[in-house]
């Protein structure tokens, strides 16, 4: 394993997540904070046989990568804030179509162009809707570079599975961050191929036709069947249809296919929570002040639970309705006006229990930070 | 340009729109472009900047180096702001005020390019002027669509750019307005006239492209900037002409080099970092090309 060790920022992790996947086009724009992602492939996809493109915006960035799904590959693209607001539109062709992809927003203080080199949190809600129309999503996160890797990896796994993009929601602290990372062996993660359709060359192939699973089995385009992509509503064959039978059943196919599986897809972690009077959640580079501030007070004898959510959306309500069912407090850490404490308080009984403790000034909420917020909520003081 | 109404360095105004101790990098060739451009335009004027070097060289508050109004608008949309202040003063009288979008290559050529050709082909009231750097210099340079074959970037890392330059003053000059220009930033009094002569011609789109040498960015000491400025003109690589109304004439150093011997443009790619993995075929291929090119301004 020792050579497999390294000292990477995150941005990097996240590349060697996509490569462990087995990731094999990348297009993208630079835009800081996630811009290392792209130098990085462009010197190490080539040597690997794939391929790496720069494009002349992130609209055409997302389009790129769509089409490289389509053929056949694992894609990846990476993005902060307004590249992630161009992306938008195609990011609802890729759910509609069912084209795996993952999105990689490193994100910074927005909104426009806000904040470039400094943290924010603030695209949580924008990954979920930022997109028109009902639709579901998956978005996962990280709070240390061992995950980030984990979460790519996972990235790709769900992407895969679903037929869907997949968005990665960093932030700019733990894409610039530099931090130990053990590159896993190939086999220990595992990564899920795409399922390929077994119907041969010159019968016909529906694209969209579910198996009894719901998982749909693609066909490379350009290879054995001809069918039609398109961003509008469809039938099995992929074209179009404003059948109102039609267009109700994609639609429920859509949302269904991620919201019956949330429990296939949340990751989580948790500590002390059996005992715990107070719920600290939090995730990305918050979760790091939050985990250390539980630690550090559960050690003064204050009965502090730590619960980081490494998945966001679809968000797991039940298992935070379940994990909060008997903490006194609920409070949840993010780098945002509160839109996880939103969630939250709609996932959970007796919402009142929920407080928000943010930083929003671009820099990163410190455990001190944390400290005083908790004696606040628990009435101490400062 | 007519000779005897050139701006010397003795006719030029005093007058100082850009403060001094701003943001740049030591050796910007921006800092000359902005200087200057913004000493033809005067102080009726209003700009539109996208996300680019030049937001970081107006600098964070309170050393901000603009003494005029300044829209700093999302990437894609230089253009178009521009075209709505220009809507706006129109309609609300103030018609005598320069709209001018100021962005970089990226900002123009790539991702601006949309907003700025449906300007062009609208004949939006606006000067548009492009500070060439020939990358994504703000992010860390990074390859653009005007990056010349062979150069070294972070994204093209291992054998350089494969692509040649987009001729972006060509495409703007596609759409028939009424003045296209190029300039550097190593013949600043060039680029005040022809600015000058852009602000003077009210009513169309004016389009003027600027080549930029960035110290960081190519690879060469601060103190070159305006040493390489002029042999990407005096090797025939970069002209500064002019299209006025679809007229098309050489200027300053270009114009005086028709006919003349030009510096090998070798000794141009020697000056700098970027350039470090061309080969002797693609230097080839690259004075061949200009060769070429000259031999239909002689023509």
């Amino acid at each position: 394993m020792e050579e497999n060790l390294v000292f990477v920022q995150g941005n990097e992790a996240c590349v060697e997540g996509a490569l462990y996947a087995g990731m094999s086009f990348f297009a993208g724009y630079p835009i800081t904070p996630s811009t290392e992602i792209a130098e990085l492939l462009a010197r190490r996809l080539p040597g690997r046989g794939g391929r790496f493109i720069q494009m002349e915006d992130e609209i055409s960035s997302l389009c790129a990568i769509i089409g490289g799904s389509l053929t056949g590959n694992k894609v990846m693209t990476a993005t902060s804030g307004p590249g992630f607001s161009l992306m938008q539109e195609a990011l609802g062709f890729a759910v509609m179509a069912e084209i795996p992809c993952v999105i990689v927003n490193v994100q910074r203080g927005g909104p426009s162009t806000g904040n470039p080199t400094h943290v924010g949190q603030g695209d949580v809600n924008q990954a979920r809707w930022g997109t028109h129309g009902d639709h579901a999503i998956i978005t996962l996160t990280a709070s240390t570079h061992q995950d980030v890797l984990e979460m790519t990896v996972h990235a790709f796994n769900m992407a895969e599975t679903y037929r869907t993009p997949v968005i990665l929601l960093f932030d700019e602290v733990i894409g610039h961050m530099r931090e130990k990372l053990v590159i896993p062996e190939a086999g220990v993660l595992p990564v899920v191929d795409r399922l390929r359709t077994s119907v041969k060359r010159g019968v016909d192939y529906h694209p969209y036709l579910p198996r009894e699973d719901g998982r749909l089995p693609m066909s490379d385009f350009g290879g054995d069947h001809r069918y039609n992509v398109t961003g509008l509503y469809h039938d099995m064959w992929g074209f179009p249809s404003s059948n109102p039978k039609v267009v109700e059943s994609l639609l429920n196919h859509l949302v269904d296919k991620i919201e019956t599986n949330v429990h296939e897809i949340t990751r989580y972690k948790e500590l002390y929570l059996e005992d715990a009077e107070v719920i600290l959640i939090s995730f990305g580079s918050a979760a790091r002040s939050t985990l250390h501030t539980v630690e550090n007070r559960r050690r003064r004898g204050d009965r502090l639970g730590y619960l980081e959510l490494q998945s966001i959306w679809p968000f797991p309500v039940d298992l935070i309705r379940e994990k909060c069912r008997k903490a006194r407090r609920i409070v949840v850490v993010e780098m945002n006006k509160g839109q996880v404490t939103g969630l939250v308080k709609a996932a959970v009984e007796n919402p009142e229990r929920v407080f928000l403790a943010n930083r929003i000034d671009g820099e990163l909420i410190s455990p001190t930070n944390i400290k005083n917020i908790l004696r606040i909520i628990q009435g101490r003081g400062v | 340009m007519d000779n005897d109404k050139k701006t010397t360095v003795l006719t030029l105004t005093d007058e100082e729109i850009v403060n001094p101790g701003n943001r740049a990098c030591s050796g910007c060739g921006l800092g000359i472009v902005y200087r200057t451009a913004l000493k033809a335009l005067g102080k009726d004027t209003v700009l539109a900047v996208p996300p680019s070097c030049l937001t970081v060289l107006q600098g964070l508050y309170p050393v901000a180096s603009t003494k005029l109004p300044c829209v700093n608008v999302t990437f894609a949309s230089t253009a178009a702001a521009a075209t709505g202040v220009r809507a706006a003063l129109r309609a609300t009288g103030r018609d005598h005020l320069n709209v001018v979008a100021f962005a970089g290559d990226g900002g123009t050529g790539d991702i601006g390019i949309q907003a700025l050709s449906g300007a062009c082909e609208r004949g939006e009231d606006i000067i548009y002027i492009c500070y060439d750097n020939e990358a994504y210099m703000n992010t860390g340079v990074q390859r653009s669509g005007t990056t010349p074959k062979g150069v070294m970037t972070t994204t093209t890392p291992i054998k350089g750019k494969l692509q040649h330059k987009k001729d972006v003053p060509s495409i703007i000059a596609a759409h028939g307005i009424d003045y296209v220009a190029t300039a550097s930033a190593a013949y600043p009094l060039d680029l005040y006239d022809k600015v000058k002569k852009a602000a003077s011609m009210k009513g169309g789109t004016r389009y003027i492209h600027v080549h930029t040498p960035c110290p960081s960015g190519w690879g060469f000491a601060p103190q070159y900037t305006v040493h390489i400025g002029k042999l990407g003109v005096t090797t025939g690589l970069f002209d500064l002409y002019e299209i006025v109304k679809g007229e098309f004439s050489l200027t300053g150093e270009s114009a005086k080099r028709v006919g003349k011997e030009r510096t090998p443009v070798e000794e141009y790619f020697k000056t700098q970092r970027r350039f470090r993995s061309l080969s002797q075929e693609l230097t080839d291929e690259m004075q061949g090309m200009i060769d070429a090119k000259w031999a239909n301004y002689t023509a």
